[in-house]
């Protein structure tokens, strides 16, 4: 079953809900390498997130996924706000003028997130951040595509691989951000923006789960 | 006119003393905005007060901006490609130290240099040494 704009409606409320319910545990993270703020700053770009795109009816994905972009950008002061947004935006080009996404599609929506992340914080993957979560579910999703699985397996896979290399996390040495500058000290944490990235891919897997069971 | 300054920093307060500081050196020849805070009050750095910081000194000379650190140079990035697509003037960002940078630039700027002139001249402070009588 492809993905409507209902099911991403549904995909940001739980990711909005996840921000919550996450809050503490996510700047818990951040206050022992970053400054404090990840869950905060996640928690309040959601929360907003999910008020505009309630007020607006937008006719397609790309353009629903184009909003929460501008609104992660204009509402979230810490990295996360121009990161995340600018994910958001450039999967929001990639999509342009879907209604319904199929298995291409989603591949789509993460490779623009995950190169638009790149980008914007020219950073690679093992420099304990975001990209050591999505990095890997990328590759996840495109050898389940290779596969032939379905779309909700191919976002499982891509959610466990997010998972996997968020831990993957823990012994890394920061080279980007705030946590950079503990240099060595950095190690022996779990990365907050590492841990985020999981949260988006999981709530998207769990949407995508619950539409092929209907 | 002459190039304009915007002051980005994560805290509005160090982004106004940063202006008041700079604005004294440049004996008010030089339009200078600052953009710091997240915008509601908190630390962070908006996207939102970083356009409106360019638009206040926009002029054709162009715009050099000085930032302190971390995600101020992501947020600074988003502003200045949203801003470029609605003016032809032109705005550079100093990887220089904000309060060095912007103090020689300001000077720079006061004495009619152009934009590509006022940040090189910023990028010197990159290497400016603080204490001059020791070798490190």
């Amino acid at each position: 079953m492809p993905i409507t704009i209902e099911d991403t409606l549904q995909w940001l409320r739980q990711l909005a809900q996840a921000c919550q319910e996450n809050r503490d545990y996510l700047t818990q993270l951040d206050s022992t390498i970053g400054d404090a703020d990840h869950g905060i700053n996640m928690d309040r770009g959601f929360k907003v997130v999910v008020e505009k795109v309630h007020a607006q009816t937008e006719s397609d994905i790309g353009s629903l996924l184009k909003l929460v972009g501008t609104t992660l950008v204009s509402t979230v002061g810490g990295a996360s706000g121009p990161l995340y947004g600018t994910a958001f935006l450039r999967a929001g080009v990639a999509l342009s003028g879907k209604r319904e996404l199929d298995e291409s599609d989603y591949l789509a929506l993460l490779e623009a997130a995950v190169e638009g992340i790149q980008a914007r914080g020219k950073a690679r993957q093992g420099e304990k951040t975001m990209l050591d979560a999505l990095v890997p579910a990328l590759a996840a999703a495109k050898a389940a595509q290779a596969a032939q699985l379905n779309l909700a397996q191919i976002a499982r896979r891509a959610s466990e691989a997010a998972e996997e290399g968020m831990k993957a996390t823990i012994p890394l040495v920061a080279t980007k951000g705030r946590a950079s500058y503990l240099g060595e000290r950095s190690a022996g944490h779990q990365d907050p923006g590492a841990t985020s990235s999981w949260l988006i891919l999981k709530s998207l897997a769990e949407v995508c789960a619950r539409s092929s069971n209907t | 006119m002459t190039v304009s300054l915007v002051v980005v920093s994560h805290s509005a307060k160090l982004a106004e003393g940063v202006v008041e500081l700079v604005g004294q050196m440049a004996g008010g020849k030089v339009a200078m905005a600052a953009a710091g805070g997240a915008g509601d009050g908190s630390l962070g750095t908006s996207v939102d007060l970083i356009m409106a910081a360019l638009r206040r000194v926009t002029t054709p000379e162009g715009t050099l901006v000085l930032l302190d650190l971390g995600s101020a140079v992501m947020a600074t990035e988003i502003a200045v490609e949203q801003f470029m697509q609605s003016t032809n003037h032109r705005v550079l960002i100093s990887p220089a130290p904000l309060v060095e940078g912007a103090v020689i630039a300001a000077v720079e700027s006061s004495i009619g240099s152009s934009l590509a002139e006022v940040a090189d001249a910023a990028l010197h402070a990159l290497t400016l040494p603080k204490l001059q009588s020791q070798d490190r």
